[in-house]
């Protein structure tokens, strides 16, 4: 018997890849007022339902999701989190 | 007639500029869709510019999937010729066919313009009918271009004569040597490591470029200075056509018959 599991897979640029967006969101920071914000790295976050059965099984799936198609590993790295079931799951409104 | 298949994938742009490129180059050109599994027999693929799948999650990820795509990869594999422009060469980098990865515009705009690149390499199936001497004129059309590899990847591309086409200045100086930053954003706008525009695989059967050579055919287009690139490509492509039927009337087996049972296994 298979269960959802929901995760979601953070990818941001590898540290020493320009990241042009990270570095124009700093830029205009100034512009609201605000100081003392650095490093901001401009990534993607992709949330998903995996069914399997068991944890470990979806989240293989997952890690080979992230590393094939959701990051390029030569300039990307990427995290997953296990999260919490969305209410009405399905219904996406 | 030498067919020079060109991929067509929902979202490409470039594919008919392409295929007038290529006959006029003296190629018989043949669409490719992108369900196919087949290459028709062609002896040499372009994946042509553009926005393959609405160059969703990452510019060309998505197209290294499609089915025409495993057959590319084959055919690469076994030493065909494969050319890759602009929104191809980030399908062929995603796909793994060539070295290092095309980010974000350094100024995160999308960029329509022309660039001069020099050819660095005249000796490949891409290069050798296009003119070594001088900065050639054509057009870049993309938001991602920006060439990006590891600084180990960088100096063994170099070292191994990987770098097909550098941006350059109108007379032809390197764009990363100008020694003044705003004559470089300009000759390099993307902001290209090394001012790299082009690159070869190690093998050197595939290429890839952010320029626009079919955009640059005729002179009516405004330049033909990409002309001899396609020329390049059809006149390797007669010659790896015509090596292969002499194989096979040697009886020989032929990498044309050998393709379609790969592409079977990859699937």
């Amino acid at each position: 018997m298979s269960t959802p599991f929901r995760f979601a897979v953070n990818v941001t640029p590898k540290p020493g890849i320009l990241d042009p967006q990270g570095r124009a969101v700093e830029g205009s920071l100034g512009h609201l007022g605000i100081q003392g914000v650095s490093g901001v790295r401009v990534g993607r976050r992709v949330e998903l339902t995996v069914d399997a059965g068991d944890e470990a099984a979806a989240r293989a799936v997952v890690e080979r999701l992230a590393g094939e198609l959701l990051s390029n590993p030569l300039i990307e790295a990427f995290t997953i989190e296990r999260t919490a079931e969305p209410a009405g799951a399905g219904a996406g409104r | 007639m030498t067919r020079i298949g060109v991929v067509v994938f929902p979202g490409s742009n470039c594919d008919r500029d392409t295929l007038r490129g290529i006959e006029l180059a003296g190629g018989e050109p043949v669409a490719l869709w992108h369900e196919q599994g087949s290459l028709d027999g062609a002896a040499a693929v372009i994946l042509p510019g553009g926005f393959a799948y609405g160059d969703y999650l990452r510019a060309g990820v998505i197209a290294r999937f499609s089915p025409v795509m495993r057959a590319v990869t084959a055919f690469a594999n076994e030493g065909g010729l494969v050319l890759g422009i602009c929104n191809g060469f980030q399908v062929a980098a995603e796909a793994g066919l060539l070295p290092g990865a095309l980010l974000r515009n350094r100024g995160l705009r999308f960029l329509g313009r022309d660039v001069r690149i020099a050819v660095e390499r005249a000796d490949t199936p891409f290069t050798h009918l296009a003119s070594p001497r001088r900065a050639l004129r054509m057009p870049i059309a993309h938001g991602e271009g920006c060439y990006y590899a590891d600084d180990a990847t960088l100096d063994q591309l170099e070292r191994d004569g990987q770098v097909l086409v550098r941006y350059v200045d109108s007379d032809g100086r390197r764009a990363d040597e100008l020694g003044d930053r705003a004559l470089e954003d300009r000759a390099n706008p993307n902001g290209s490591l090394r001012a790299i525009a082009g690159v070869l695989n190690a093998r050197g059967n595939v290429a890839g470029l952010m320029p626009h050579p079919e955009r640059a055919a005729e002179s009516i287009l405004g330049s033909d200075d990409g002309f001899g690139i396609l020329r390049s490509l059809v006149e390797s492509a007669k010659r790896a056509e015509g090596g292969r039927s002499s194989a096979a009337a040697t009886g020989e087996a032929t990498t044309g018959e050998a393709s379609p049972s790969l592409v079977g296994a990859a699937s």
